[in-house]
């Protein structure tokens, strides 16, 4: 059914057991919502150099929300930056595709799981929450945000 | 007992077949109401016979238009037991209602006047709609906003009232039934405290005027606000009634046509209300709509819409105390009650038990239902809300149901 195009197995998987939870040492934190559903994300990126050593997240919300910040967890950790980001830009020009998109396997892995989700609307945000918060807190690690520390 | 099979007849979109094949099972009345044939043929009738802007032409067209734009107003004045026609004052929903009696406040003179001194009194099941506003007034008043709380079984904690309420209240502002807790809240506890301190009482009537009778006399309340399109109505007409008293004294928010006397260069005098607070050319299709489907409602009858309701709400609560980790928030019963109820279910998050009911073809509200503060008040993120109306029957509670319980197995 046609359900099963969104709630892939890896994306019940992803959210029933999620990868890198918790938060950890961060060079810079943000706290994003989607105000229509009331997810949230804690979210915390730590740099080394040019590398992404770790993101670090709590949060709370859908299936297709939580699943998201695992994937990406598993997705940037220990990449570089410029190749982290062109794996944000490729996650989220899958997510705005309207089903248009089925997603590329090299780069994206575990991601591509969402493109039946980019089919409906209400829910592209929900898969997009962590990835826009990873976005906004790199920049701000980047730009020499104060250090964090651990909670 | 309503004639439901009748009823639903009346509106076409209840007969739906959706994309996947599933017929439309519609829940989500408490967001919007679907409309029968009866107004969607007078907007047809009023922009094919009858459009002209009110007030103003001396053809023919003009004085139709008019006519039935204020006859809508009679309708309303007559459903609410207005004591005035004059006192119905049509916006664009209940948000601009409560918006503009919160900017009367602030811009009227004493003894309205809200300042540094004065207090507003909300409570924490309110919409948004009837707390942003205030907020707002509070902040450029300074004005202190104080409300009451909770309690566990989602009714209004008026344990300290007389504390709450005081000698510095200068207006009570509350919902008479919660979008999403269902509750109807004790008017006349409130109302009494409020007249005794002399403070003006704002009632959001928003999710009571299409599902009971409504009578403002009644609730001795100063302005009451409800919005059509939750009642067989079109979307953009909404309905302020006020005590026509206040209505004379107070300010106009919105300048513009029609709610001028004459203008100069230097000043402008007002017309009278209603009209004083209907500034530029008003929702005259969506006013039409709003008077076809209060004759719907009076062909029904409010008393007999109540009377379904209940037995819906009590057969829904009692199908859902059916369903395992499904925690109902508000009232668990149906006295005092309306058929809009909200639950968790476990820990399946509200989107996700939404997205899988649709799949079943199966409307209904997730997320904060604009009530945060609910929310956090019961240290939930969201929830599940189904709601019903004249046309909901027991099979689509049991749809529902079912649903859940498929739900419960997917992410089981």
């Amino acid at each position: 059914m046609k359900l099963d195009s969104m709630y892939q197995d890896i994306i019940l998987d992803h959210y029933k057991h999620p990868h890198g939870r918790g938060l950890r040492d961060g060079d810079a934190e943000v706290h994003h919502v989607n105000p229509t559903c009331g997810d949230e994300i804690t979210l915390r990126v730590k740099l080394e150099g040019n590398v992404l050593k770790d993101v670090s997240y709590e949060g709370q919300g859908c299936s297709i929300s939580q699943a998201s910040a695992s994937v990406l967890n598993d997705l940037l950790v220990g990449k570089e930056l410029g190749e982290a980001q062109q794996i944000q830009e490729a996650f989220l020009e899958l997510m705005q595709s309207k089903g248009q998109l089925e997603g590329d396997e090299e780069v994206l892995e575990d991601a591509i799981a969402f493109a039946g989700v980019s089919k409906y609307p209400a829910r592209v945000k929900c898969a997009l929450l962590s990835w826009m918060a990873w976005k906004d807190a790199t920049a701000q690690a980047l730009a020499g945000a104060p250090v964090k520390e651990s909670a | 007992m309503l004639d439901v099979d009748a009823i639903r007849k009346d509106f076409p979109v209840l007969s739906r077949i959706l994309p996947n094949g599933k017929p439309l099972v519609y829940l989500d009345n408490a967001a919007t109401s679907q409309k029968p044939k009866q107004v969607l043929d007078a907007l047809t009738a009023y922009y094919e016979l009858h459009n002209a802007n009110v007030h103003r032409g001396v053809h023919t067209l003009a004085e139709e238009a008019t006519a039935l734009y204020e006859g809508a107003r009679d309708a309303v004045a007559s459903f609410i037991n207005a004591p005035s026609r004059d006192e119905v004052v049509f916006t664009k929903n209940a948000s601009e209602s409560l918006n503009l009696v919160a900017n009367m406040l602030g811009w009227a003179e004493e003894p309205y006047k809200v300042d540094a001194d004065s207090e507003i009194v909300i409570t924490e099941m309110e919409h948004h709609s009837n707390i942003v506003p205030w907020q707002l007034l509070a902040q450029r008043t300074g004005a202190k906003l104080k409300w009451f709380g909770l309690t566990d079984d989602g009714r209004l904690d008026l344990s300290h009232i007389d504390e709450i309420i005081t000698e510095k209240t200068k207006v009570v502002s509350f919902v008479l039934v919660s979008n999403i807790l269902g509750t109807v809240n004790p008017v006349e506890a409130i109302v009494r405290r409020a007249q005794d301190v002399g403070a003006l009482v704002v009632i959001d009537a928003s999710q009571a005027a299409p599902h009971m009778v409504l009578d403002v006399q009644a609730l001795e309340a100063d302005f009451v606000a409800f919005t059509g399109h939750k009642m067989l109505a079109p979307t953009g007409i909404g309905v302020l009634w006020g005590r026509q008293e206040l209505l004379e004294d107070l300010p106009p928010f919105l300048g513009g046509g029609e709610m001028i006397e004459t203008v100069s260069m230097q000043s402008s005098t007002y017309a009278p209300a209603p009209h004083k607070f209907e500034a530029g050319t008003p929702p005259i299709a969506q006013a039409v709509g709003l008077g076809a489907a209060i004759e719907y409602l009076n062909g029904v009858g409010m008393d007999a819409i109540a009377a379904h309701e209940h037995r819906i709400t009590e057969y829904a609560l009692s199908r859902l105390a059916e369903v395992p980790d499904l925690r109902v928030i508000g009232p668990t019963t149906a006295e005092d009650r309306a058929a809009a109820i909200s639950f968790t279910l476990g820990d399946i998050h509200p989107h996700d038990v939404g997205q899988v009911l649709d799949e079943q073809g199966i409307a209904v509200r997730v997320g904060h239902h604009c009530a945060r503060p609910v929310c956090l008040r019961y240290g939930i993120p969201a929830t599940t809300r189904a709601s019903f109306y004249l046309y909901s029957t027991e099979a689509e509670v049991d749809a529902l149901i079912d649903g859940l319980h498929h739900v419960r197995a997917f992410f089981g």
